[in-house]
């Protein structure tokens, strides 16, 4: 029997379809996985949506699913700049939405969002809302759209130090809360890359919270010891505030520590820094005095240089 | 001659013609590769893809923040839709141009097997899709390196000098990465899978416009993929409150549609996030299943086609 042309070409189809169809089944599980594998290392966390389509456009979804997917959030990303310059902060909100919807690794997207919201936009209540009670209410609402894009950042980004570092800000500037602020630092202390100021934010605004005081004056403590590095102003004042608030034993001040250095051959600028900014800082004991102006003298500090001291009995304001 | 000697030539002129031979398939490579040179449509969009690769500059000035990130986005993008583009128009052309010239037929008139003939195909335009990559990645780099350079000066005007030093020292690490470079593997491998598709489409269709129609029709459908999946796998036990067609419609795509979002990994590694290389293993692995199997079934339709 002979075959015809048409039968022979139909064969060749089905086979391949069957292939398609074996392989269909056999990449199907492998396809889960890596998808699986890749959502665990936090890459490709973005997934087309219906409200994507509506801000991006036919074209921009289009050109998003064609593999022009970061260049249209650049687009949209400079979109929301103009409708920031033209005040409108709706849309920005849309807008940054999207953005963070299609780059959800780009840690800037949601740092710049949260800038816009929390302090732009809430400035921009307070300067143009007449009633009290509504701006407050307004600019509450502002903070915590900052607030949510930072964390919904953070959520996709758990890597990164500055959403944390931009959070502990976010909650020290506008909703004035330091235990959060601390907590945020202190996260992002614990982050690769992180910059040297968020451990210390993270104990200087611990020392604030009610009812932490003797675990913030730990922490304190530990940076002090931790090297001269972390001398400033910030860590003496806090230190000196604490110790009057816990009764801190006289021996066990850090002013011991500075008349200690300042008693080691050597040492004399460090000790004479360190004394001037305890004396900045609140101290007052008669011992930091006179250790301070006998280093002076020692140094050959000229007259106008040297550090101005306060009445004995008289501490600088807060 | 006598009938020994007869039988033996047959022998050795037997064993000579290999059912696949690398050097007839590197001829047909190399031929295929000339002629795609040949090609205006080639030029005209490598060069379009550079002067994307230059405005990105532009684009970048334009973007109140990141700019060093808008660049490498907007290369990238560019690279990646150009690659697939050459990769699909391309290897359209090239089954009805050789009927169209008649060249098909005196080819496999040789001895030339039909799967040396669609291999030597693809690997011409694999070649052509190495040149473009290759070059729109010198493009990307020269570019790149020149907005660093921008973006260091403005660091150290603008910021204190321990966030300047931090920053500047994370770009210079963070911008050319051997990750990136991986990245842009990733898109040439994403282009030979997208010229593999539409051979195999090739192979079948009758018209090239058909081809590049539904070649691309694909490869959109494939970015919809994981959507697909996780439809069909569903908390519930798969796509029970999908309506009957849609659930078809979710397994057809699922199974044979690529799954074009595995590729998509470039995107997250311009904005720095780390790609392991189990990861770049496994995207490698697959890329190199669906170019075999697609040959395969493209063989398949081919080998029965009428000619």
């Amino acid at each position: 029997m002979r075959t015809s042309p048409g039968s022979v070409e139909m064969k060749g189809r089905v086979s391949g379809i069957l292939v398609l169809l074996a392989w269909g089944i056999v990449k199907f599980p492998v396809e889960a996985r890596l998808e699986r594998r890749m959502q665990d290392t936090r890459l490709g966390g973005y997934k087309p949506t219906a409200s994507l389509r509506q801000q991006a456009g036919q074209a921009g979804f289009i050109a998003a699913l064609g593999g022009l997917r970061a260049a249209v959030a650049d687009m949209l990303w400079i979109r929301a700049n103009i409708a920031w310059q033209d005040v409108q902060y709706g849309r920005m909100k849309l807008l940054f939405d999207t953005c963070t919807t299609m780059q959800p690794r780009r840690v800037s997207f949601w740092d710049i969002s949260a800038w816009h919201m929390a302090w732009n936009g809430a400035a921009h209540v307070e300067n143009t809302e007449k009633d009290p009670v509504a701006r407050n209410a307004k600019m509450r609402e502002f903070f915590k759209l900052g607030e949510d894009f930072l964390l919904r950042g953070i959520e996709n980004n758990p890597d990164s130090w500055e959403l944390y570092d931009r959070l502990g800000l976010l909650y020290r500037d506008k909703f004035k809360d330091v235990e959060k602020a601390s907590a945020a630092y202190e996260e992002a202390s614990q982050r690769p890359g992180h910059l040297d100021y968020t451990r210390r934010f993270a104990a200087y605004y611990l020392a604030e919270v009610p009812g932490r005081e003797r675990e913030a004056y730990a922490r304190l403590m530990a940076l002090f010891h931790e090297s001269e590095h972390e001398w400033l102003l910030t860590l003496f004042r806090q230190i000196q505030k604490l110790e009057a608030s816990l009764a801190i034993p006289d021996g066990q001040r850090i002013y011991h520590d500075i008349l200690k250095l300042a008693a080691t051959p050597g040492k004399e600028e460090s000790a004479y820094t360190a004394l001037t900014d305890l004396i900045k800082t609140g101290a007052r004991e008669p011992s930091v005095l006179e250790a301070t102006r006998a280093l002076e003298q020692k140094m050959d500090i000229p007259a106008e240089r040297r550090i101005k001291l306060p009445p004995h009995d008289q501490r600088p304001p807060e | 001659m006598t009938a020994e000697n007869s039988s033996t030539a047959a022998t050795v002129h037997a064993s000579a013609h290999k059912l696949f031979s690398i050097w007839r398939t590197w001829a047909i490579a190399t031929n295929t590769f000339r002629d795609l040179v040949r090609q205006k449509v080639f030029y005209f969009m490598l060069v379009f893809a550079l002067i994307l690769i230059g405005t990105s500059l532009a684009m970048a000035s334009l973007s109140f923040q990141g700019q060093l990130q808008t660049v490498m986005d907007v290369c990238l993008g560019a690279m990646s839709v150009f690659t697939m583009l050459l990769a699909v128009l391309s290897t359209a052309m090239l089954l009805p141009k050789d009927m169209e010239d008649r060249t098909l037929y005196t080819i496999l008139a040789k001895p030339v097997a039909r799967f040396e003939y669609l291999t030597g195909k693809l690997v011409g335009v694999t070649m052509i899709l190495l040149v473009a990559t290759l070059l729109m990645t010198a493009a990307f780099c020269v570019v790149l390196h020149y907005w660093q350079g921008r973006e260091i000066e403005n660091l150290q005007l603008t910021e204190t000098a321990e966030r300047a030093a931090a920053a500047i020292a994370k770009l210079k690490v963070g911008t050319f990465t051997s990750t990136l470079f991986g990245g842009i593997g990733i898109i040439f491998l994403r282009a030979i899978v997208c010229a593999t598709l539409t051979l195999m489409l090739s192979c079948f269709a009758t018209s090239w416009l058909f081809t590049v129609i539904v070649a691309l029709m694909m490869i959109l459908a494939g970015h919809l993929v994981p959507i697909a999946r996780s439809v069909w796998q569903g908390p519930v036990g798969g796509a029970m409150d999908v309506p009957f067609h849609l659930a078809i419609l979710v397994r057809l795509i699922t199974v044979f549609v690529p799954d074009m979002q595995l590729f998509n990994v470039v995107d997250d590694i311009a904005v720095g996030a780390s790609v392991s290389a189990d990861v770049f293993l496994r995207v490698a692995g697959l890329g190199a299943g669906y170019v075999a199997i697609y040959l395969l079934v493209g063989y398949l339709f081919f080998a029965w086609r009428e000619l």
